[in-house]
């Protein structure tokens, strides 16, 4: 069992938990993953890695509560324990001094891009960041941010923080800029934006490297429920990636495999909801 | 009752094995064979002849004394059929599950020469159950050693390997990076062939009895490398299997419909999605499935599929649909298990045979709507000795599907191999390793199982732990070298 030492909500939706595994803390490195498991009952859930401690073998996690599993996740305390943590999973990213960088976060892929900046910026880069989400509250870690960025941009699709723009918006200025020299993009998000990205760099040809999160079963390359098909063929996220060029991506074919078992996990949020709903409903007649 | 007569056993005819109701069995995941009872198993081991030169031992993989525990069970002695049972074989509550016995013992029993075989498998899983049922054979470790072995992954090579080192008083942790021990056993083989209850029982027994540390959710390669183990082991044994899936490449395998045969036998036993959605893992099954391959791992895809089927069609008031294994050579040449065959049959399963799929075909929605294949006839035998099958010209045809199930072999998982210099590997990516000693070209380093020989049997795989385990067991206590 794997304890929770801390747990913080940073939006309705999203909450931040940093969790005891010192066997996964030890070797962690930017752009890996792990995945958990709640209970006897739960399925594995990948999850970027956001941070870690090594002296306190602890792994920050952030995501957003989506389906079934990341809200029960969610609803855990400090103090509580998760059935499984396994990982650190994947390739780290590949940090160099590249120059200028950009690195790209939405929504909850803010949490996995803050230690990529933070290793680009340590390797010497200048470090430019553009963080977004649809509004104001689901945008989190502006100041981690900014301490690790030489400039950061936020955007808000309402408007309500920052600019109101798509993320690809200021990106596109960036790159438009030729003093700026922006020698390589990250970008960490959902899969759509990502794709929109991975547009908006191709005209000027600067490598783009993008996080894929796919479904995945086991995470260490038994089932290839994980692949995405790249120019030169399939491959497995788990193993090969998690970071991909992302101008090599079929976007569309991972785009509709994400979508697979949407009815299935529809159904089981609904049940849970249900379930939930009629526990409360329970106590409170008890009182 | 009196000795009987070498005339007598012979006339006596084996046993069949009770199973499950055919009709029953395809709506449920409940054991299909139900195990010998007493009476029929003292009966049909009194069909055995004792042979002064037994042949059946020499078929199985880790020689079990086979005519020993037989007399034993027929004595009624049952303490020491699994005394006998237990010197050659930690798991035989496994094993008489799953090992393919018409080619290992059975296939080697002087009766199957003239007639039927000594069912040695069922009786084998009769002393197992018993073993399980009663615990009469306690493991005993011996005097502590001081020595640290590292086992890592925890399918039948890396279990039997750590339960003889333990045995020997050395320290065994077992790494594995799923969450839970057993390799395949648990992840691979459904609960209707070997129910996990079985599994877990074999391991929480031997892991307790002989204090051997249990290691989930470690990746070696990841979270520890080789190159650390080496550093606080003695001895590091890798049983990683052979876990990664091959696809056929072939256009449309990325469709939404198409997954390999460990995606679908992995949500469905270690998952256990056939009980979504009490359980969190879903899996999604087609009216019309088609598994690809024949082996035992296609015949447990497909027996899971008619399964499914007939649960969710239950559920929802409707026609099951078909399940069909698509196999590009004929009946004759089907590796799987013959019994899993026949169970496959009994259960529905269509067999198309010398047909092999050229294209799988998706709808506008990039999910899969049918698949193309090609028939296929027998040539000349090729290396193997088996009949090469060839393509029939212009005889292209699409089946009407909306699932297809690769299962088509599997390589060694490369994880492990991070920051292993100086383990030698073959082009097809197994490690290579002495067979009998299961010494690699890393000091301290020994290999066993689907890693070395890519996917093969359960016995197998221990046999190749328990040799392993002998040769790190005399390298430890100074019996001999590494050169
Ligand atoms: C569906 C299916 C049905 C089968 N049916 C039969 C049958 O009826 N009869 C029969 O005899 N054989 C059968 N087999 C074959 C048999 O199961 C295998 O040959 C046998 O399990 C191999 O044992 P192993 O210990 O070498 O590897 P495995 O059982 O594969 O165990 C390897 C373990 O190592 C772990 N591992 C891998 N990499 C790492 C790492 N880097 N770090 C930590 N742990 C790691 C894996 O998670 C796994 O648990 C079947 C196989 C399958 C897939
Ligand atoms: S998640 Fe199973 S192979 Fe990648």
């Amino acid at each position: 069992m794997y304890r929770i030492l801390k747990k913080e909500v940073l939006s309705d939706v999203v909450k931040l938990m940093e969790i005891e595994a010192p066997h996964v803390a030890r070797r962690a490195r930017a752009g890996q993953f792990v995945i958990v498991r709640i209970d006897e009952f739960g399925e594995r859930i990948p999850l970027t890695i956001a941070d870690y401690d090594r002296d306190r073998g602890a792994i920050t996690l952030i995501f957003q509560e989506l389906g079934k599993s990341t809200i029960q996740l969610g609803r855990l305390r400090t103090g509580d324990s998760i059935a499984s943590f396994a990982g650190p999973l994947g390739h780290p990213t590949e940090i160099e001094n590249y120059g200028t960088v950009a690195c790209v976060g939405g929504g909850v892929g803010i949490a996995p891009i803050y230690p990529i900046a933070r290793a680009l910026k340590q390797a010497g880069n200048r470090v430019i960041s553009v963080i977004g989400a649809r509004t104001k509250e689901l945008i989190f870690w502006e100041e981690k941010m900014r301490a690790v960025s030489d400039a950061l941009i936020i955007c808000t699709d309402d408007g309500s923080h920052g600019r109101k723009a798509l993320v690809t918006e200021p990106l596109k200025e960036l790159l438009e800029n030729r003093e700026m020299k922006i020698s390589r993009v990250w970008a960490i998000g959902p899969a759509i934006m990502m794709k929109f990205v991975t547009l908006a760099t191709r005209p000027y040809t600067v490598p783009t490297t993008v996080s894929l999160n796919t479904i995945m079963i086991d995470g260490t390359g038994m089932c290839g429920g994980c692949r995405v098909l790249l120019e030169e063929g399939s491959k497995f996220v788990c193993v090969d990636g998690p970071e991909f060029d992302g101008h090599k991506v079929d976007w569309d074919n991972l785009l509709s495999r994400l979508t697979f078992y949407r009815d299935e996990e529809k159904r089981a949020l609904d049940l849970y909801n249900h379930k939930c709903n009629l526990d409360k409903a329970t106590v409170a007649e008890d009182r | 009752m009196g000795e009987l007569t070498m005339q007598e056993r012979m006339k006596i005819k084996r046993h069949a094995m009770p199973n499950q109701d055919q009709e029953a069995r395809r709506g449920n995941f409940s054991e299909v064979a139900l195990g010998y009872t007493a009476e029929m198993a003292r009966k049909e081991a009194d069909r055995c002849l004792q042979c002064k030169d037994p042949q059946c031992i020499k078929g199985c993989p880790v020689g079990v004394m086979i005519p020993q525990f037989i007399k034993a069970l027929r004595e009624g002695d049952m303490v020491k059929a699994v005394e006998w049972m237990k010197v050659k074989n930690n798991l035989p509550a496994v094993c008489g599950r799953v090992c393919p016995q018409e080619v290992q013992c059975e296939g080697h029993c002087i009766l199957g020469k003239k007639g039927e075989a000594v069912a040695i498998g069922r009786l084998e899983r009769f002393v197992g159950d018993f073993e399980l049922e009663h615990r009469t054979c306690p493991l005993v470790k011996a005097a502590g050693t001081g020595k640290k072995i590292a086992v890592v992954g925890s399918g039948p090579a890396g279990l039997t390997c750590s339960v003889d080192l333990a045995r020997q008083g050395h320290h065994v942790s077992m790494f594995e990076s799923l969450h839970g021990p057993g390799g395949v056993l648990i992840y691979g083989i459904p609960e209707f062939r070997l129910p996990k209850s079985v599994v877990h029982g074999e391991i929480g027994y031997a892991v307790d009895c002989l204090g051997i540390e249990l290691k989930t959710d470690h990746v070696i390669g990841r979270s520890f490398t080789l190159g650390e183990l080496l550093e606080d082991y003695d001895a590091v044994f890798l049983g990683t299997g052979a876990g990664l899936p091959s696809f056929m490449r072939i256009p449309g395998i990325n469709l939404n419909g198409v997954m390999s045969a460990n995606e679908f036998l992995t949500r469905v036993n270690l998952m256990k999605a056939y009980q979504f959605p009490d359980y969190d893992t879903p899996v999604r099954i087609g009216k019309k499935v088609a598994v690809i391959g024949a082996g035992n791992v296609a015949m447990d895809a497909v027996r899971c599929s008619v399964r499914l089927q007939r649960i969710l069609a239950e559920r929802n008031a409707t026609a099951p649909g078909e399940a069909h294994i698509v196999y590009r050579r004929s009946s004759g040449e089907i590796p799987a298990r013959m019994e899993e065959y026949h169970h496959a049959r009994e259960e529905g399963v269509i067999f198309d045979l010398l047909t092999n799929p050229v294209e799988i075909l998706g709808d506008e929605k990039r999910a899969v709507k049918g698949l193309r294949c090609i028939r296929m006839e027998l040539g000349e035998p090729d290396k193997s000795g088996r009949r090469q099958p060839v393509p029939v010209e212009g005889s292209e045809f699409v089946m009407d599907v909306d699932t297809v199930i690769m299962a088509l072999g599997t390589n060694p998982n490369p994880i492990v191999f991070v920051d292993a210099e100086g383990l030698d590997r073959t082009r097809q990516g197994t490690a290579v390793a002495d067979a009998a000693t299961g010494r690699t070209m890393k000091k301290r380093v020994w290999a066993g199982g689907d890693v070395v020989t890519g996917a093969a049997t359960v016995i197998s795989a221990m046999g190749a732990g328990k040799r392993a385990a002998a040769d790190i067991n005399a390298f430890l206590k100074g019996e001999n070298t590494w050169d």
